[in-house]
């Protein structure tokens, strides 16, 4: 199971290998980590993204919750949330039929272009890791020369009740 | 979280004279000053460059706090174990960059696997040579980063004296632990003015956890319904200072107990409830027990392997209640029914208001078929060894050592068989009695630990139990005991081999001894003898209690060379990974 964990931590030195070394020490994978600030600047954000059973989990978020310097610790997954992870991605276009085919796969995963030169085209894309990764798959026929994923940053929904479906309507 | 508690009083107490012209002091003065007002007295460490502006201050700080020059700093750090282990209170170790800290590395893992409250201080290269493979660099920070509680790197000055508050505070509270301190050179001679702020950071720590008194009234009930209870305690009632609370509770509730290795003299193993030690070398009948029991009542325990033995095939009828002050070891090898986040001892007290409030009843008649199960194992496998006439054997010894030490003593083992021969023939009476390596089984952790032990107090009788292998690892350390006058008793149970090792591969590995011999070791008496000891030696049962009599009455340091039977086993043991009713009792 992929579960998506958020850790406010101090922004100071050292503190980001701390939680970092937990979870090698601890053999818990990382799949995805992203850091940044806070609204109080000397406090980070960090969501990890990581496999695991429940249990796992469970032992995660108490180990980091031993920290001195964490001050919370959310497992975003067990609450209806958003996720997003944001691409850039490097793709060769030698034709015109390949940069039709492009074109069209960026309007139906609603990417855009953010580079382009005679023959090559820098695409951005921001949606669940899923999604990211159906682009990059629906890409492969053409050249991919170089892939920059984000990593996934996440946050609970306002509403526990409100859907995806309705969420996405809604724009978000 | 008792402590917590505690410091925060005496802060509320304490008198704070303003100061009126705040001069400012150099980065080491502000360290010292800051040792003294978190209480401390007493340093081990050892000098190098980095820490030169440090040991300038500690020379005129010296009324105020006595530094003890160790001999390697692996043994500064036990002997900060050994006097934190044998009073609750931090210990404090001092060393210097590169490999005054490589070498305090093993300690602070020492103390991280056992929950001891450590500060260690390592000198760094300054600030700006850091990350340039310097003269004596080592990434400090990042090697003791999973064996500590928490640590600084202190690049400021104004940051120091706030640092060294917070690690007596993080050391000390909640679950204790190591925590360093990395100081570079040019920080510890910079200039800045001295707060005396040792509360500022207070209010930015969480509190303890509040015990779910509902959860734990919910466990109380099923204590009470409970047909074969047994109590599984551990290292956390010697820690949060339960063993009255403990006493009280058990006897109210007439069920048995069963301490762990790290547990012991948490609960008079004399005590009738008491059914000795738990786990691969503990009794047949607590072992037993826990295998029948249908409920375990574990309190500061963390489900050790050793302990455990076959996971699915500990306790498999039993539902547990699990107390601990960390919730990450709440669930992490066995998931409990009932589930406290509390300090032992605020959660045992708890318990006892509870049982007062509800009246006496009596516990025992109404356990009184599962006693009888257990009188019944008692009595067909008691803890016992055959005396010889002409070699003397290690559980011998520690049962001379209890008799002339009048059962008092406070033992220090180091790790190996005699570890385990002390652990089950020295009956302990009361909290910190028994030091040892339990979580990491530090070979040479014994000797300098019960140094710092012995320095930490003064009036109790210390002794050192230690192999012909561990002893040659710390040795060292007798010259400190020396220069201090620490009156330092190592008793040395010569059996010619690494013992512990030699007995699996006996047992496991056809006796293949393989590099297991120490029959070629030093003549210990005569080491003892250079070292300006007093070296003293048994080989025969009929002279041992003579021997280890004048030791004791030797007023300064003694290494007693106890040679007994090389190829002893420690029995019962639980084979790695097997179930633990399936013991070896010969
Ligand atoms: C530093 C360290 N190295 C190796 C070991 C593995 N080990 C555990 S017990 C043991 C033998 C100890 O021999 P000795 O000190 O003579 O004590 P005995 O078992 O004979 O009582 C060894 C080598 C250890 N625990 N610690």
């Amino acid at each position: 199971m992929r579960h998506t964990i958020s850790i406010i931590v101090a922004n100071q030195p050292g503190e980001l290998s701390r939680i970092v070394g937990l979870f090698s020490a601890r053999g818990f994978n990382i799949e995805t980590i992203t850091v940044g600030k806070t609204l109080e600047p000397e406090w980070s954000k960090a969501t990890v993204v990581t496999l695991g059973d429940d249990r796992t989990v469970e032992q995660i978020i108490k180990q980091c919750s031993r920290l001195a310097r964490v001050r919370e610790v959310k497992a975003v997954t067990s609450l209806p949330h958003i996720e997003r992870e944001m691409a850039l991605i490097d793709v060769s276009v030698r034709s015109g039929d390949e940069r039709q085919e492009v074109m069209s796969l960026v309007e139906i995963f609603r990417a855009k272009v953010v580079d382009i030169s005679h023959d090559r085209m820098i695409l951005e894309l921001s949606g669940t890791m899923d999604k990211v990764d159906t682009f990059i798959e629906m890409l492969r026929p053409m050249t991919v020369n170089e892939v920059t994923r984000s990593g996934c940053v996440a946050i609970n929904r306002l509403s526990r009740l409100m859907s995806d479906e309705v969420a996405v309507a809604a724009g978000a | 979280m008792l402590e917590a508690v505690s410091i925060a009083q005496n802060v509320a107490n304490e008198v704070h004279v303003p100061t009126i012209s705040v001069e400012p002091i150099r980065g080491a003065e502000i360290l010292m000053r800051a040792l003294v007002d978190n209480g401390v007295d007493t340093v081990f460490g050892l000098p190098g460059g980095a820490v030169l502006h440090i040991y300038d201050e500690m020379w005129r700080y010296r009324e105020a706090v006595t530094h003890y020059l160790v001999r390697h700093e692996q043994g500064a750090v036990h002997a900060a174990e050994g006097y934190a282990r044998a009073t609750g209170k931090v210990g404090v170790a001092l060393v210097t960059s590169g490999p005054g800290a490589t070498n305090a590395v093993t300690g602070i893992a020492d103390a991280y696997m056992d929950s001891i409250p450590l500060v260690v201080i390592t000198g760094q290269v300054p600030t700006a040579v850091i990350g340039t493979d310097a003269f004596q660099e080592v990434d400090t920070f990042g090697i003791t980063l999973p064996i500590v509680k928490h640590s600084y790197l202190v690049r400021n000055v104004e940051d120091l004296e706030n640092a060294v508050n917070e690690a007596f505070y993080l050391a000390s509270t909640g679950k204790p632990g190591p925590v360093v301190i990395d100081i570079p050179k040019d920080v510890t001679a910079q200039l800045c003015e001295y707060r005396e702020s040792r509360t500022d950071f207070l209010s930015a720590q969480v509190d303890a956890p509040a015990c779910d008194r509902e959860m734990l009234g919910v466990a109380l009930e099923r204590i009470l319904t409970a047909k074969k209870p047994v109590f599984y305690v551990g290292g956390g009632v010697v820690t949060s200072g339960a063993s009255d609370a403990l006493g009280k509770v058990v006897e109210a509730l007439g069920v048995p107990v069963t301490p762990t290795l790290m547990g012991l003299g948490g609960f008079p193993t004399a005590h009738a409830q008491c059914l000795g030690m738990l786990g691969m070398h503990g009794t047949y009948t607590a072992n037993m027990a826990v295998a029948e029991s249908d409920l375990l009542v574990a309190i500061g325990v963390r489900f050790d392997d050793r302990v455990t033995g076959k996971l699915a095939e500990f306790a498999p009828n039993a539902e547990v209640v699990h107390i601990d002050i960390d919730a990450s070891n709440i669930g992490k090898i066995r998931k409990p029914q009932y589930p406290v986040v509390a300090d032992a001892r605020v959660a045992l007290e708890i318990m006892s208001e509870m049982l007062t409030s509800k009246g006496a009843t009596n516990h025992r008649e109404r356990l009184g078929d599962w006693w009888g199960e257990i009188r019944e194992w008692q009595k067909a496998v008691p803890l016992s060894c055959e005396y010889s006439e002409f070699e003397i054997k290690p559980q011998q010894v520690i049962e001379t050592l209890h008799e002339v030490t009048n059962g008092d003593a406070i033992i220090v083992s180091d790790v190996g068989q005699h570890q385990m021969w002390a652990a089950q023939f020295y009956p302990f009476k009361r909290n910190r009695q028994w030091i040892n390596s339990g979580g990491l089984g530090t070979m040479g952790f014994g000797l300098p630990a019960a140094m710092g032990a012995q320095i930490a107090v003064p009036d109790r009788q210390v002794v050192a139990i230690v192999g012909d292998g561990g002893f040659q690892m710390t040795n060292q350390e007798i010259i400190t005991a020396i220069q201090y006058k620490v009156p330092l008793k190592v008793l040395i149970m010569n059996n010619g081999y690494l013992g512990m090792v030699r007995q699996w591969q006996e047992m496991f590995y056809e006796r293949a001894y393989s590099e297991v011999d120490l029959s070629i070791s030093p003549d210990f008496v005569k080491l003892a003898e250079a070292y300006g000891a007093q070296g003293l030696r048994a080989r025969t049962p009929g002279e041992l209690k003579a021997v280890l009599q004048e030791g004791l009455d030797f007023d300064g340091v003694t290494i007693w060379d106890i040679v007994v039977s090389k190829e002893e086993n420690v029995f019962p043991i639980v084979p790695v990974g097997g179930a633990s009713r399936n013991m070896i009792l010969k």
